[in-house]
């Protein structure tokens, strides 16, 4: 009984001591952003300090982090929303025709170095005059998003017994009428799943909106890269831009936690 | 028998054609002109159209020793990356793998970080690591130990990043190894134990190698990622300092983005797709082999 108990005692504190690995940073952006600049560079580094909000103030009023946060959102639901569009036929395709062609060329989408597309679209999208437009920005998000999209609904599909339909198409229904009015309405956790995941990884990319963006389409992740080319680091402004950045992706993890889950880890243990 | 019109009997190929058309033209044409560009010679911003210069640029890029050094590099941090996350990942996912209380609340902590925006983490980390103000030197400095200086110098920028990778993405291994656990039959497990094996030799001999191609599946994820990490490594140092972090991926960018010289940056990342294409390749073989 008191080894039990000893070596549950070691388990807990085991997992104590992971816990606060993971949630460390978080935490010291979240209290670096409450700092004023003198209690940021203190040596020793400070723990306990008086709390300002002038980071935020800086952050929301004069940086115009409103407008980046509304590009984000925009180019982020624009992106996941052609995707589902885009993925859930050939989703159901790949499911139902095991088009086994067709899932590999997606991999390689996943697959594909995001730089050796990016460099063709620079000179194609100035030449068009798309530069800096949602247009392209929403294109390019899109082909983060579509993989995503497509690799998590072709295995959803695929564990919808195929009886479902054919049993409507026994009593005249088309294929089509199937997939829209008894697969789709039957996919919402999948379509949950494909969505929050698409979501974030738009919401969090750097590299395209860092080539194709400028003030205009500007995402969060290049208002949050900008901080740094001042001459100082604002290291308070920067932490409060990083948590105004992460909170969305973080509240959407919390609501969809069991989603998240099984989006991430569902490709690798199935296939 | 259904009257079927066209549309119902070409289904099959109807439904991934948009998806496929959008594929082809935003990523295949692109990846297309990519390889056709790394045979010519262009610089962007000198107004000229490219021209034609066979694998002279391959040449003058696979002889370059800051494009040999780059290559060594990305191998270097995805090796050292992808190993510790692997150990890590698989040693929490066995420790995790029993019903305790908070088991739900402990997955929620392990997708933070998976969620967590890179750019942002990567700032985070440079506070961190800031040898005059920086926590890190503090703790060193606490025990005794001499500050370093992290990301700021050529010999200790890699193993840096390497730490900032580790702490990002072993989570993801625990989740995906954690949910293969869980589908593992129970059988194996309790006929070792009757057998008088221990712990260590269950969770050696019996649930590891159970498990193997779901761990291997989480190093392929992983490796592929790894191979082209860019968010954190141009956030906290821009390749720098001097080339001491560049990889193909950031060298690549740089060369597209910065001196503009098109023919030359299509020979890097036609590189670095072969790398990252053939690399996944193995492994998958390596999987397909471990499952039999």
């Amino acid at each position: 009984m008191n080894k039990k108990f000893a070596s549950s005692v070691i388990f807990y504190l085991v997992v104590a001591g992971m816990a606060l690995v993971v949630l460390f940073p978080f935490l010291w952006m979240l209290s670096s952003s409450f700092k004023t600049q003198v209690d940021i560079i203190a040596w020793p580094p400070k723990i306990f300090f008086a709390p300002t909000l002038q980071n935020y103030q800086k952050v929301f009023g004069e940086q115009d982090f409103l407008k980046y946060f509304l590009n984000s959102t925009i180019v982020g639901t624009a992106a996941v929303g052609l995707s589902l569009v885009l993925g859930l036929p050939a989703a159901y395709s790949i499911a139902r025709f095991t088009q086994k062609k067709l899932a590999v060329f997606i991999l390689l989408a996943r697959l594909m170095p995001g730089i050796s597309f990016l460099m063709p679209w620079y000179i194609v999208f100035s030449r068009l005059d798309l530069m800096d437009s949602y247009t392209a920005l929403i294109l390019s998000h899109t082909l983060i998003a579509l993989p995503i999209v497509i690799w998590i609904m072709s295995t959803y599909f695929a564990t919808i017994p195929p009886e479902m339909e054919e049993s409507a198409m026994v009593d005249g229904a088309t294929r089509q009428y199937a997939f829209w009015k008894i697969i789709l309405p039957l996919s919402g956790p999948g379509i949950i799943t494909a969505t929050t995941l698409s979501f974030i990884f738009s919401w969090n990319n750097f590299m395209f909106s860092q080539v194709l963006s400028m003030e205009k389409t500007k995402t969060l992740p290049i208002a949050v890269y900008n901080f740094l080319s001042y001459a100082e680091v604002d290291w308070g402004g920067v932490m409060a831009a990083a948590v105004a950045i992460m909170a969305p992706a973080i509240v959407l993890t919390m609501i969809f936690q069991k989603y998240v889950v099984k989006g991430l880890t569902m490709g690798a243990v199935k296939g | 028998m259904i009257r079927s019109s066209f549309a119902e009997r070409n289904l099959q190929s109807l439904f991934p054609l948009p998806a496929v058309i959008f594929v082809a033209l935003l990523m295949v044409f692109p990846v297309l002109y990519t390889s056709y560009l790394s045979f010519t010679n262009w610089n962007l911003t000198s107004g000229m159209p490219a021209t034609f210069v066979g694998f002279d640029s391959y040449v003058r890029v696979l002889t370059e020793p800051r494009f040999l050094s780059a290559v060594a590099r990305t191998f270097a941090f995805t090796f050292f990356a992808v190993a510790i996350e692997g150990v890590l990942g698989v040693a929490t996912a066995l420790i995790l793998n029993r019903a305790f209380v908070g088991k739900s609340l402990a997955k929620l902590l392990l997708l933070l970080p998976l969620v967590a925006t890179p750019v942002a983490i990567g700032i985070v980390f440079n506070l961190f690591y800031d040898p005059t103000i920086g926590l890190a030197n503090f703790v060193l400095q606490s025990s005794g130990l001499p500050p370093g200086l992290w990301v700021s110098h050529a010999k200790s920028v890699i193993p840096s990043l390497v730490l900032v990778d580790v702490w990002q993405w072993t989570p993801m291994i625990t989740l995906i190894v954690l949910a293969g656990l869980a589908g593992l039959p129970e059988e194996p497990v309790e006929a070792a134990r009757i057998d008088g094996a221990s712990e260590w030799q269950i969770i050696r001999w019996v649930t590891i190698p159970m498990v193997m191609p779901v761990i291997l599946t989480a190093l392929i994820l992983r490796l592929i990622d790894a191979l082209k990490t860019f968010d954190i490594i141009y956030a906290m140092t821009g390749g720098g300092p001097g080339y001491a972090s560049e990889t193909l991926n950031i060298m690549g960018f740089k060369y597209s983005f910065e001196y503009f010289r098109m023919g030359q940056s299509a020979v890097i990342l036609v590189v670095l797709f072969v790398v990252v294409f053939g690399c996944s390749l193995g492994i998958m073989k390596l999987r397909t082999a471990s499952e039999v």
